[in-house]
């Protein structure tokens, strides 16, 4: 599904990725680990097409088609999903009218009709029975005063409202307690299938106990120095990532 | 990378035309350029006015010669040269007594253009509509349905002829001749405008709407409209103004009364449009404008403006609380961009007890546009127990334009509970790249975040109006972030 190889990228001419390869195949759950400022959040932002950041080297493939050139609205259209680490408030707009926007911008790329009203409202009220979500929430402006926790529902209630194939989840578990926690994996497990994929990048192991992943890599300074499977997420929770700093530079 | 930045879209603003700077080739009459006494007698006589009205014109034009133009405003323009403008100008074949099939076809052609068909709106949309071309109204219709009700929807030149008593009556009592500058010139050359009468009790079943237009070149338009709501009644006005692009800057300058009597309730709404200049600040109208309302005991009068276009706007649409327990609301959307610059708000005045008045400014600047929000509220000594709440917002988009707010409040009684709130926030990077994120287009994006800004005030509008507000807010900020 997605396929990064030799991904360099910087900013302001500082480098912060120094040749990332990856390989996300449909049906698979990755995590990306890593100490703060690894880049592991640069890493999100490149995928998703964000312009701070330029890409001098290496590819992004999304099913074979090179994406490292498009919008980052046109790679949302390909289905790239990312649960922001901040999500961003929007005063008077609300959920719903977001979510509607954003859908029907997105079926219109695909040459598809908007969505009429009673589906859109039909698919509201599913995806947010899945997240738990009080709908009087959905008419509230976007994330404006909204609880961390509640920011990082919003983020999966979308994620489910648009069903990507890639979704990537930027920190998700910053912020929440742990009922909400279970909640927001809950409905990340009840997404999964075996034609989309996950990106989980974390700091903590706490996440990877509700959504386990099938691979787990750890990024450091701007590489991807070790790969394993979930039990590698465990490891750096006992041991730390000095260790693997130790192992590289042996 | 491929992407559409705002390099592209700022091409495309620049491509982008005002959609209504078309020009109508019609058939008009116009007056020598230039404004003495035998001017305004000639308009006067023109119109066929009877001697007071010459007289009331006269005396206005000669406070009028005694003043000078205002300086106070944020505001920085080539002041006009007013020997230079002609003060009336008609297409010939407009005569508002004729009926539609009458009208100049090229008249017809250009409602078309500005989507406003008067069959269709006779049709469709339940709303009269008075429309004003250049210095004449050329069409009011529905005026049968309205006459069954008693109610008068005409234009003042009419209601001049038809409703002396009234016009005679109420004419300058709220804005009087001597007001302010622009206040007098109007009272001295007002062409044409509307007049609107609803009698006690009586709830006008539909919106009334004028349509104002400056077609002709070289021509100021200086409209006039009175309304007045008589004990109990109700009514729900709607304006709406373009003008063709031309270089030159052209003059407006209107004056509206409202006269809200005891119990009754106006709601006044405008969304103006006019020509905004290039993109470089060439052109334009100037927009100076004097509108205010009085309300009597319990009366309430509620202003919305969404204003997108002139070169230069000048506005404080106000309300006297002369009455105990009235109400008046000021909804604003100022939206500046280029070298736009408005310096807009309102004054609440009150003077009677438990008085109460909202003021909801949201202003939005672009380019190297400069947006004021300018309001006053006063609270006089007997004002017991009034109360007023006022929230100016304003929203930067780039770095080269402004947003200021010039807030004055006088209260002479301690009762008195006056609130105020301010912001100024940027669309930020993140919040686009966000949109962008969910698959939304930054033109889209920003189109999103104002009308969420805005929403307060739109949702004011009525329904009609709020889409083309909607509409119109998109046009004149695309490709505004940066």
């Amino acid at each position: 599904m997605l396929s990064i190889k030799n991904l360099h990228a910087s900013i302001e001419d500082k480098e912060i990725l120094k040749g990332i390869n990856l390989e996300i195949n449909a049906g698979e759950v990755h995590a990306i680990m890593g100490p703060n400022g690894a880049g592991k959040s640069t890493l999100s932002s490149i995928i998703t097409g964000n312009e701070n950041y330029e890409v001098t080297e290496g590819q992004i493939l999304l099913e074979g088609e090179d994406i490292s050139e498009l919008a980052p609205e046109e790679r949302a259209h390909k289905g790239i999903f990312l649960s922001f680490q901040y999500p961003v408030e929007i005063p008077g707009v609300s959920v719903t009218n977001f979510m509607k926007t954003a859908i029907n911008e997105s079926r219109k790329a695909n040459g598809k009709e908007e969505m009429p009203a009673n589906e859109m409202l039909k698919l509201i009220r599913e995806k947010s029975e899945l997240l738990e979500i009080d709908r009087k929430f959905l008419s509230r402006s976007l994330n404006e005063g909204f609880s961390g926790g509640e920011k990082k529902r919003n983020e999966i209630f979308q994620m489910a409202m648009l069903e990507p194939k890639l979704a990537i989840l930027d920190e998700t578990d910053s912020g929440l307690d742990i009922d909400a926690l279970r909640i927001v994996a809950n409905g990340v497990n009840k997404l999964k299938s075996q034609e989309n994929a996950v990106l989980v990048i974390t700091h903590y192991q706490r996440l990877l106990d509700y959504i386990i992943p099938d691979f787990v890599h750890v990024l450091m300074d701007g590489k991807i120095v070790k790969s394993g499977g979930k039990e590698l997420a465990l490891e750096l929770e006992e041991r730390g990532y000095d260790w693997i700093k130790q192992e590289q530079e042996v | 990378m491929a992407k559409y930045t705002e390099d592209d879209l700022k091409v495309e603003l620049e491509t982008k035309e005002y959609e209504y700077g078309f020009y109508t080739e019609l058939d008009s009459e116009t007056f020598p350029i230039g404004l003495n006494e035998d001017i305004v007698r000639a308009i006067s006589m023109k119109k066929k006015e009877p001697q007071w009205m010459t007289e009331w014109r006269l005396e206005a034009f000669r406070a009028w010669q005694e003043m000078t133009e205002p300086e106070w405003a944020n505001v920085h323009y080539e002041k006009p040269d007013f020997q230079a403008i002609s003060y009336y100008s008609a297409p010939k074949k407009a005569d508002p007594n004729k009926t539609l099939d009458d009208v100049d076809p090229e008249l017809l052609a250009m409602y078309k253009k500005l989507g406003i068909s008067i069959d269709e709106q006779k049709k469709m949309n339940n709303v009269a509509m008075d429309i004003v071309v250049d210095s004449v109204s050329v069409a009011t219709t529905f005026k049968k349905t309205l006459n069954e009700k008693g109610i008068i929807f005409c234009s003042i030149s009419d209601a001049i002829k038809e409703h002396p008593e009234l016009v005679q009556k109420y004419l300058g009592t709220v804005v009087p001749q001597k007001d302010n500058f622009y206040a007098a010139l109007n009272s001295a050359v007002f062409s044409d405008g509307s007049f609107c009468y609803i009698p006690k009790g009586v709830h006008c079943p539909m919106e009334l709407s004028t349509y104002f237009r400056i077609n002709q070149a070289g021509t100021g338009q200086f409209e006039r409209t009175l309304l007045i709501a008589d004990e109990g009644s109700y009514v729900s006005y709607l304006e709406g103004c373009t003008a063709p692009s031309r270089d030159e800057n052209q003059l407006h300058a209107a004056v509206v009364e409202l006269i809200a009597m005891d119990d009754a309730e106006i709601k006044y709404s405008t969304v103006q449009n006019w020509y905004p200049g290039n993109k470089e600040g060439k052109g334009g109208v100037y927009n100076f404008v004097t509108k205010r309302g009085l309300c009597e005991k319990n009366a309430k009068i509620s202003w919305t403006q969404v204003e997108t276009g002139s070169a230069i706007t000048w506005k404080y649409p106000s309300v006297i609380l002369k009455g105990n327990n009235s109400i008046g609301e000021f909804y604003s959307i100022a939206v500046t961009n280029n070298h736009q610059q408005a310096d807009t708000g309102t004054k609440m005045i009150h003077l009677g007890k438990n008085t109460k008045s909202t003021i909801i400014s949201k202003g939005i600047s672009a380019g190297k546009s400069n947006n004021s929000y300018r309001g006053l509220v006063r609270i006089s000594s007997n004002a017991d127990n009034a109360r007023n709440f006022s929230q100016c917002d304003s929203l930067l988009m780039g770095n080269n334009c402004g947003a200021h707010t010039f807030p004055y409040i006088e209260s002479k009684n301690t009762s008195a509970k006056i609130e105020h709130e301010a912001t100024t926030s940027k669309i930020g990077e993140d919040q686009v790249f966000y949109c962008n994120q969910r698959g939304i287009p930054t033109e889209k994006a920003i189109a999103l975040i104002v009308n969420g800004f805005s929403k307060e005030v739109l949702n004011k509008l009525p329904m009609e109006f709020a889409v083309e507000a909607q509409k119109l807010l998109e046009i004149s900020l695309e490709g505004s972030v940066g």
